[in-house]
């Protein structure tokens, strides 16, 4: 392939890979959980996009395997899964609480994307220069910008989806730096994934019927120092 | 030398005569998406004209800031148009006087201005409207100052006319991420300070809930015709900076002759008409932000310029 095509698509590759940590940012900040998911579906297929054009650079059938597995499970699969199984009330919703403020939790984002830059370096350093690119960096940063949105979420489904940014960004960086992995292991990591969600997916209807809410951050005052409503609901 | 000069000249001259024009399409365009006729779209133009001829009234608890500022206003943007491309992809004879950043400083004086002679004359809903366009404004800034010294950092310059052959030489460049990632940072600017939607209601007056419209509230006659011609002007020269420097040097004037420069002019238009367009949707399709929302809004655009810096730093 001619130099300009493979420059063409290396831009193209670090685009998706630089809209991919947008879209991880809009969903810490983003309030709807409607929003929230499709952002996700979004940034799952931003993946798929990257995986394609890297298979296209790099002439690896199995990176466009990775891209099929990915827009059939995340985008069409998780959110079909997650609307049959959690209650539907909670797309309706428009305000969910946060730990953090808006801004706050934004800034603290940014925080980490940079600090993705120094743990993705001497990662980067050590493999082949072929292999250098822009999806280990904001790969990593997907995984911290995950990890982060468990953290300041409250909401059962946001926090679910923190849990897949997290894949999404191991996914990101595994895509660029292992270009022959066998589509057994794929397959593999996204049936895991689905379960994932149709646990879950079950687990925030058991906790939206007990206690009437699917806000889980409020969870932790759940403790057994009230009893006497607890109590009476026993009795009765 | 005098041809540049010339084109220079020209080029101020065509930001005076047009800028109303794209504001009358901006409303036009709005009006007729939902399904109303609207105004003409010459309409700015005879709004200007009927407040030009119209007597003048200036409160005498005024100081000479009050008087002052519509001239101000109404000369920064022009400032501004001799310092960008907005006919050539040449540098013009005044063009290094000053860079993106200087340019940016000379369009927030011009805010400034308006900010402290809303203060002036005591009016109970300038000062209101004054501390709201302030908050928007020192929440905008640290974004231009980001989405600019990207621009450097990427380009290794912040005159305008050697930034914009960097997006495009090679045509990959043009899918680069830190440039797609400043365009939607500094649409998101365009929109907050030129007074757009999801900020703020250009169409809207009512006192309470207005934010750029309640500085020029106690001008009238000619004063209030230089302050909407000099806003008309502002939204113009954005929109050229945002199309010419930061999207693409596309159809401009690469020749030196007239000829050259007269056609760059409807190419320029055209330009503009699409990302009117793009404005349209986006005003159309949004409903304007709670005050306090606004900070969100533009932390977004903040973020969204961080990232296209930080996806710089990322290609190795």
């Amino acid at each position: 392939m001619s130099e300009t095509t493979n420059q063409l698509l290396d831009n193209l590759n670090a685009l998706a890979a630089g809209l991919f940590l947008l879209t991880a940012f809009g969903i810490v900040a983003m309030r709807q959980i409607k929003g929230c998911l499709n952002l996700f579906i979004i940034q799952s297929l931003l993946l798929a996009a990257s995986a394609a054009l890297l298979g296209l650079r790099h002439h690896s059938e199995h990176l466009y395997g990775v891209a099929l597995v990915n827009v059939i499970t995340k985008p069409l699969i998780v959110p079909w899964l997650l609307r049959k199984t959690s209650p539907a009330e909670i797309y309706t919703r428009r305000e969910i609480d946060q730990a953090l403020n808006i801004p706050t939790s934004l800034l603290l984002a940014l925080a980490l994307a940079i600090l993705a830059y120094f743990l993705g370096m001497p990662l980067l350093n050590a493999v082949g220069p072929d292999f250098r690119g822009p999806n280990v960096p904001i790969g990593i940063a997907g995984l911290l910008l995950g990890a982060f949105t468990l953290t300041v979420r409250r909401e059962a489904v946001p926090l679910l989806i923190g849990l897949l940014v997290m894949e999404n960004g191991a996914f990101l960086t595994g895509i660029s730096i292992s270009r022959n992995l066998p589509l057994l292991v794929e397959l593999a990591i996204a049936t895991d994934g689905l379960i994932i969600v149709f646990i879950m997916g079950v687990l925030t209807r058991a906790v939206q019927k007990h206690i009437g809410t699917t806000a889980v951050g409020t969870l932790a005052s759940l403790k057994e120092a009230a009893p006497e409503p607890t109590t009476n609901e026993v009795t009765k | 030398m005098f041809n540049r000069i010339l084109f220079n000249l020209f080029q101020v001259i065509v930001v005076l005569g047009f800028s109303p024009l794209v504001s009358g399409v901006l409303s036009r365009l709005k009006e007729i998406v939902q399904s109303k006729r609207g105004p003409s779209i010459f309409q700015p133009y005879r709004d200007l004209w009927k407040l030009f001829h119209k007597d003048e009234i200036v409160s005498e608890e005024s100081s000479w800031i009050f008087r002052f500022t519509p001239y101000i206003v109404f000369v920064t943007p022009i400032f501004v148009a001799l310092l960008i491309p907005v006919l050539t992809n040449y540098p013009l004879f005044f063009a290094f006087m000053g860079d993106m950043l200087g340019g940016g400083f000379v369009l927030s004086l011009g805010g400034f201005f308006a900010a402290l002679a809303a203060v002036d004359t005591a009016n109970p809903y300038g000062p209101m409207g004054a501390s709201r366009t302030r908050m928007v404004g020192f929440l905008a800034e640290p974004v231009f100052m980001i989405v600019f010294f990207t621009v450097s950092f990427v380009a290794g310059s912040t005159i305008p006319y050697i930034v914009q052959e960097k997006w495009v030489t090679p045509l990959a460049n043009f899918f680069a991420p830190s440039h797609v990632l400043l365009i939607l940072a500094f649409l998101m600017l365009i929109l907050a300070e030129g007074g757009r939607i999801p900020v703020d209601n250009p169409t809207g007056h009512f006192e309470l809930a207005m934010i750029d419209e309640s500085k020029s509230l106690e001008y009238s006659g000619r004063g209030m015709a230089l302050m909407k011609w000099g806003g008309h002007m502002k939204l113009f020269v954005l929109m050229c900076i945002f199309l010419n420097v930061l999207v693409t040097p596309w159809g401009l004037a690469a020749g030196q002759t007239i000829g050259a420069v007269l056609l760059a002019v409807p190419l320029v238009l055209f330009k503009i008409f699409c990302l009117l367009l793009v404005l349209v949707v986006i005003e159309s399709s949004l409903s304007k932000l709670r005050l306090f929302r606004i900070t969100e809004f533009l932390g977004a655009a903040f973020v969204t310029s961080v990232a296209a810096m930080i996806a710089r730093v990322f290609l190795p």
